[in-house]
């Protein structure tokens, strides 16, 4: 297979020598010309687009977009809300901090198109607390976009008007999980609202019709009004369509974030070919391929996977395709992109340790199972971490675990198991016999 | 209260963002945090009545959201990640190294009220770490040496303040 090359699309000027994020810029690149096309179309039209494109969520669910917003309550005669999901909060992820920072109009346009498909008045960007910049360059943007009168009142001259407004976070990462969103978009603590009945597209901001979209998603959305559903739909691979934006870090040479055809490139091609491979005189023992929350992969293990066409095939870590539905086959998932990397330096329960740590500061309280069980498991493996590991520990670990997953209002019981399920279930023999491994392990990195 | 011209008229603007005025929560809170330095008893009860809300409807939020704050932090806040990515590629000996520079605690205010640390779960730049923010600009790479000029930056800064 020939080396994988970048198909940048969303990053197209991202990085870009003399590539600005004001307005002018933005125009002098052809800006907001799809968007006046689009709005010269009927709604209906460009949400057929976006079903024909397959585009499926870049937030972590990968939930068809088209789907989502053909779901949309459009009987009730309420409003119908756009909610932008710029909290960013999977560890790993940091692609739409690049899209705010850098291309902000490209989201616009992005959101603009998605707000006239949908009947939209009023659109929110709900961004992290931590980015105070990208929401000052967001509100800039925004502004330069209401005096083009491509957002507000009589939009392009027309009768359609729709505002947006940034919305910041702070620093709760439960805040990017779309209901506690809204509730914390409400003014409320962000408590996650139970589905059924609260399913956003029905009983969503103040009980309207909402779509909750990633930023990433939003900006797709432009690029198939541009280029159609079907062009896009071509791009990728079968119910995999489209570009996305893979974020390395950890143990490679190369971290960072580059854009490819979902799923025509491996794991393999992604951490040896464009990420220049492990730190000199280190291999590869484990990645995280779709954010913290998704099961790890360890090097070494094999996959027996049925093929799209039906037959079957026998895959190493390295051979995983990065899609959604061939990381699922292998027991993981693509999540939100975010691919973590780790070397034969670190030893998996001190890894652990560190993301359970996050977890455990992370549940927002509100279901027993979750708000008791991350701090269990946090407390076994710190208490592990400093010297007081047993050899069942492993199991205990497992055990917590399995009473959390499924048992939850929200996905983050399930975000928070999954790690401790994977890294016990792969690397047991390290949980066993840590407290022999500490005594005679040679100082590393801390994680803990 | 004592607030800014400046932040009066962001509150007015921002409530005029929602239908509903309990939607003005965070910004109101996030405008004053930056006004006051901190969310003292007096500045949630002027929320809350701005907000025709009960004060109870406030403090639910500010012991909930970590950004949020009861106390004044020091002149600079130092912010180091220490999620996996950024503990991978040494987060940790950095926050150590602030520690020592600063002669502080975790989330305590230096002795000359110049720095508070605080260790912080991932600031979404993960491919760049370890990354740590101060006040609001973000350094990435930062090892234990860039963490030294760093820290005497903010030393050099302090010397200069009249
Ligand atoms: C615990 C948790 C955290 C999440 N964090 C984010 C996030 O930071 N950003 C995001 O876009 N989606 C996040 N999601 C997914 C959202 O709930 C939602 O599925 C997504 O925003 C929908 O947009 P999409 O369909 O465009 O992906 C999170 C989900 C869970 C359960
Ligand atoms: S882990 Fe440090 S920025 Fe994400």
């Amino acid at each position: 297979m020939p080396a994988p090359v970048q198909r940048r699309i969303l990053l197209a000027h991202i990085d870009e020598p003399g590539y600005t994020s004001d307005i002018d810029c933005y125009l002098r690149h052809g800006g907001y010309g799809v968007m006046k096309r689009a709005i010269a179309r009927q709604p209906e039209e460009l949400i057929d687009e976006v079903k024909k494109s397959g585009l499926r969520g870049r937030g972590g669910a990968g939930f068809s977009c088209g789907l989502k917003w053909t779901l949309v309550d459009r009987k009730s005669g309420k409003p119908v809300y756009l909610v932008v999901n710029a909290d960013e909060s999977e560890p790993g992820t940091f692609k739409d901090r690049h899209l705010i920072h850098q291309d902000p109009h490209q989201l616009i346009e992005g959101i603009m198109i998605t707000c006239w498909a949908n009947n939209v008045r009023q659109a929110y960007i709900y961004i992290r607390g931590e980015f105070p910049q990208g929401a000052r360059i967001l509100e800039r943007a925004i502004q330069e976009a209401r005096e083009h009168r491509f957002v507000g009142r009589n939009i392009l001259g027309t009768a359609y008007s729709c505002d947006v407004f940034v919305h910041r976070g702070a620093g709760a990462y439960i805040c990017g999980e779309e209901t506690g969103l809204i509730e914390s978009l409400e003014g409320k603590r962000p408590y996650p609202r139970i589905k059924p009945p609260y399913f956003p597209a029905v009983l969503g901001l103040y009980q309207c019709p909402t779509i909750v979209n990633n930023v990433e998603t939003i900006c797709h959305v432009k690029h198939i009004a541009d280029m159609g559903g079907d062009a896009f739909a071509r791009i990728g691979t079968p119910n995999n369509t489209g570009t996305r934006i893979y974020c390395v870090s950890g143990h490679v040479r190369r971290p960072g974030y580059y854009e490819f055809e979902v799923g025509r490139i491996t794991l393999g091609q992604l951490l040896y070919e464009v990420c220049g491979g492990p730190r000199p005189g280190r291999t590869f023992k484990a990645v995280i391929p779709g954010g913290s929350s998704a099961k790890v992969l360890k090097f070494g293990e094999r996959f027996r996977v049925k093929l799209r066409e039906g037959s079957m095939a026998e895959w190493s870590v390295e051979d995983i395709p990065l899609d959604f539905d061939y990381l699922s086959a292998c027991g993981t998932m693509g999540g939100s992109g975010g691919v973590i990397v780790m070397d034969d330096s670190v030893n998996m329960v001190e890894a652990l340790a560190n993301i359970n740590a996050f977890y455990a500061h992370e549940s927002c309280g509100q279901c027993t199972p979750c708000r008791e069980g991350s701090l269990w498991m946090r407390k076994i493996t710190t208490r592990m971490v400093h010297g007081g590991a047993r050899a069942q520990d492993g199991e205990l670990l497992q055990s917590v675990a399995d009473q959390i997953a499924g048992r939850t209002v929200c996905a983050f019981g399930e975000a928070c198991a999954w790690p401790t399920q994977s890294f016990v279930q792969k690397f047991g023999d390290e949980f066993r016999q840590y407290a022999e491994t500490k005594k005679t392990a040679k100082p590393v990195t801390p994680l803990v | 209260m004592n607030l800014k011209p400046d932040t009066l008229r962001k509150i007015d603007e921002a409530i005029t963002h929602y239908p509903v005025k309990r939607s003005a929560a965070l910004p109101l809170l996030h405008l004053v945090q930056e006004d006051q330095g901190y969310l003292s008893d007096e500045a949630i009860e002027w929320i809350a009545a701005r907000l025709e809300l009960q004060p109870i409807n406030l403090y639910e939020l500010v012991t909930f959201y970590p950004m949020f704050r009861r106390h004044p932090i020091g002149r600079r806040h130092i912010r180091i990640c220490r999620t996996l990515s950024c503990a991978l590629t040494g987060g940790y000996p950095v926050f150590e190294e602030f520690r020592r520079q600063f002669g502080c605690d975790l989330n305590e205010v230096s002795a000359d009220g110049e720095v508070t640390i605080e260790f912080v779960e991932c600031l979404a730049s993960c491919g760049s770490g370890p990354i740590v923010m101060i006040d609001d600009d973000l350094y990435e790479n930062v090892d234990v040496a860039k963490a030294r000029v760093l820290a005497d930056k903010i030393k050099a800064e302090a010397a200069k303040r009249p």
